[in-house]
């Protein structure tokens, strides 16, 4: 059992009671909720005649389901306009604190909390989406729920869990020039495959991981629940902190000085136990590439996809599932895959960081007559930096089309969707079959100067042809 | 759809019913219910969607639509099942369907929270006999009595001793595991708890 890591000690500071049942009462820091996992949970609060215990605890913002072409209301599609009426209902209702569309704040859930400060070292943070764990970037203990869960948290702050385990993935040296956070942890999920984080926390650790932006730790830890782990984290640092500092809700003046105390306790300690160690070469990772239906399927831009033999006896039937699913044959190169739809956007990489790269690789280019290439900003935030550094403009110029924020063609719950069997570039998260609006979909999953570099030529690339 | 859906409440002890095999590993809960069917504010009509786009592409040979499993009640998975979005509707829509439990060699962590919090057991097994039940349902049908107090599944000619974490178990016997209620009898712990954490007085500018 892991012993003297951040996360035990989070664990154990927010540790209510021991249930009956023998699993642990743990005290929610923040709870953020949208649109989507929260009205089911408020409709529960009523029939049970319970109020939100702490609603300053308690944050909310519409992302999902919201269009990205048009935000005029209502929404042209009236069940979208439906479930932010309901939210808005609510958070009025419970004195919820609510950033709306037109607020400047509003925005992808995981891009919003970090950027407002609100996301801190040491807290935990629950919501109802499994890319909660993003959160971990800043050293807090952050995890998906489901919406009953979600109910529990409004009511009594707290939830029932089973503490988890730990298993630190160290990270030697840094990665190379045209490789990104993506790159990593895309590597990271095919190295040890999607259910070997069951069970576990991971602790992203060693010199690669603190050479990244704050933003690229969230890109990595946002998709710890691709590899199985429901909370993945990485200590604070003087990163983390000059990224928190003057940030609308972080702490302020006398405040700021205890609390960078505080957080500087918190890191695991030197000596501390886990419950499994695994160690990684950065500088080896390269450019990476999705070419199946579980995010685990990935390969270097320049490899092969797999053969059948390759593949251990576990990975066979998925394997199998996805050469008929995406119609790929076994030992074809991923390079030069012809691609329909470019999207650059989501948790995962729709911060101002994300643009900037693809906008470098972009400028004075022109995308390929065959693709429809869309850019999504994480948040009104990250909308009005990008225009501000004119970035926008180098989109829309090589011929992306620049949106609006939201959650949008990462899992197309607005009209942002593929049609039949296109094949997507995206810089989102998950390539299941049919996640981005078509049963037919194909999604190949990279990073956004990759997604940027396959727009140019149509065809899947390598980036590091473009930025020498 | 089948008979109108009550939601399961108190005591949990016995499963009585005939399984339903699905085949195939880290099947995410997008499969399970696709997100267009999320833009709901509540989950009642989920049980007709259930595998939607699967059952589509498979034209009427997915198990959820073969005649002989239409009132199976007991799911019988293989590894990491319900991997990816935390999406409650996916255990509601599986519920809602007719399933009370479900047996797999391993289940994703987020969607065995939310079966536990809507009252839907989720037992392992070893992969052989995942294997075992799954041949068996390939040529005839297998009726499973389980029993949770001793975590046992049993038929005519096959028996298991299922595996559940233990806390979910008593949770399960005791009708705990609608949390809710447990949660708020510690009203006071967890005003205490408030008071302690250093981060709620450092951030006073947050109310």
């Amino acid at each position: 059992m892991s012993q003297d890591t951040l996360f035990d000690k989070v664990w154990d500071l927010h540790k209510v009671s021991s249930l009956p049942g023998g699993s642990d009462q743990i005290f929610i820091g923040l709870h953020l909720i949208h649109e989507v996992t929260s009205p089911q949970a408020f409709g529960a609060l009523k029939d049970k005649k319970l109020k939100v215990k702490f609603p300053d605890r308690t944050v909310a913002t519409v992302d999902h389901i919201v269009p990205t072409d048009n935000q005029s209301r209502p929404f042209k599609d009236n069940l979208a306009e439906q479930m932010i009426e309901t939210l808005e209902k609510n958070c009025l209702e419970h004195k919820i604190r609510f950033f709306n569309i037109g607020s400047g704040n509003q925005g992808i859930v995981h891009v919003v909390a970090p950027e407002l400060g609100l996301t801190q070292p040491g807290m935990t943070i629950a919501c109802g989406d499994s890319h909660t764990s993003t959160h971990g970037a800043f050293g807090s203990i952050a995890f998906g729920i489901g919406t009953s869960q979600v109910r529990d948290v409004l009511a009594t702050q707290t939830l029932a869990m089973n503490k988890l385990k730990v298993r630190q993935i160290w990270c030697d040296n840094k990665l190379s020039k045209g490789v990104y956070a993506k790159d990593l942890v895309l590597h990271i999920i095919n190295k040890l495959g999607v259910k070997a984080g069951v069970g576990f926390a991971y602790e992203f650790a060693g010199p690669a991981m603190h050479e990244l932006s704050m933003e690229e730790r969230m890109t990595i830890c946002n998709m710890s629940i691709e590899g199985g782990a429901r909370c993945g984290y990485i200590n604070p640092d003087e990163k983390t902190f000059s990224y928190i500092k003057n940030k609308l809700y972080a702490p302020k003046n006398e405040h700021w000085d205890r609390a960078l105390r505080w957080w500087e306790s918190l890191k695991s300690d030197e000596n501390s136990i886990y419950d499994d160690v695994i160690k990684l070469d950065a500088s080896k990772v390269e450019p990476t590439v999705t070419w199946g239906i579980t995010p685990g399927q990935s390969i270097s831009v320049n490899q092969q996809i797999p053969l059948l033999d390759e593949l251990s006896p576990n990975d066979k039937l998925v394997a199998e599932e996805a050469y008929e699913y995406m119609s790929f044959k076994p030992g074809q190169l991923i390079k030069d895959t012809p691609v329909d739809v470019c999207f650059i956007g989501s948790c995962t990489n729709g911060r101002i960081s994300d643009l900037r790269v693809a906008a470098k690789v972009l400028k004075g280019k022109k995308v390929s007559k065959n693709v429809k290439a869309f850019a999504v900003p994480g948040s009104e935030k990250v909308a009005t930096e990008a225009k501000q550094e004119g970035l926008d403009q180098i989109f829309k110029d090589s011929g992306f089309q620049w949106r609006e924020p939201g959650c949008s063609m990462c899992l197309a719950m607005n009209s942002d969707k593929l049609i039949g069997n296109q094949v997507s570039a995206s810089s989102s998260n998950r390539n299941f079959k049919g996640r981005q609006g078509s049963p037919s979909g194909r999604t190949l999953l990279m990073s956004p100067a990759m997604v940027a570099a396959a727009a140019i030529n149509g065809k899947v690339s390598d980036v590091r042809e473009f930025i020498n | 759809m089948k008979s109108e859906f009550t939601p399961p409440i108190g005591k949990i002890t016995n499963m009585n019913g005939k399984c339903i095999s699905l085949i195939g590993n880290d099947i995410d809960t997008d499969r399970i219910i696709p997100a267009r069917f999320l833009k709901c504010v509540n989950f009642d009509s989920l049980g007709e969607s259930v595998f939607e786009d699967d059952r589509k592409t498979l034209k009427g040979k997915h198990p959820f639509d073969l005649e002989e499993n239409k009132y199976a009640s007991i799911l019988v998975v293989n590894s990491n099942f319900g991997c990816g979005s935390s999406r409650e509707h996916a255990p509601q829509a599986l519920i809602r369907w007719g399933i009370k439990a479900i047996i797999g060699e391993s289940f994703a962590d987020i969607f065995y929270s939310n079966c536990i919090a809507i009252g839907i057991p989720c037992f392992t097994l070893p992969k052989k006999s995942i294997e075992e039940i799954q041949n068996y349902c390939d040529n005839q049908s297998l009726f499973l009595e389980i029993d949770l107090k001793n975590s046992s599944a049993q038929s005519k000619d096959l028996n298991f001793n299922l595996e559940i974490k233990e806390s979910s178990r008593k949770m399960f016997l005791s009708g705990e595991w609608d949390a809710t209620s447990t949660l708020l009898d510690n009203n006071n712990l967890i005003e205490n708890k408030f008071n302690q954490l250093p981060y709620i007085k450092f951030n006073t500018n947050i109310s």
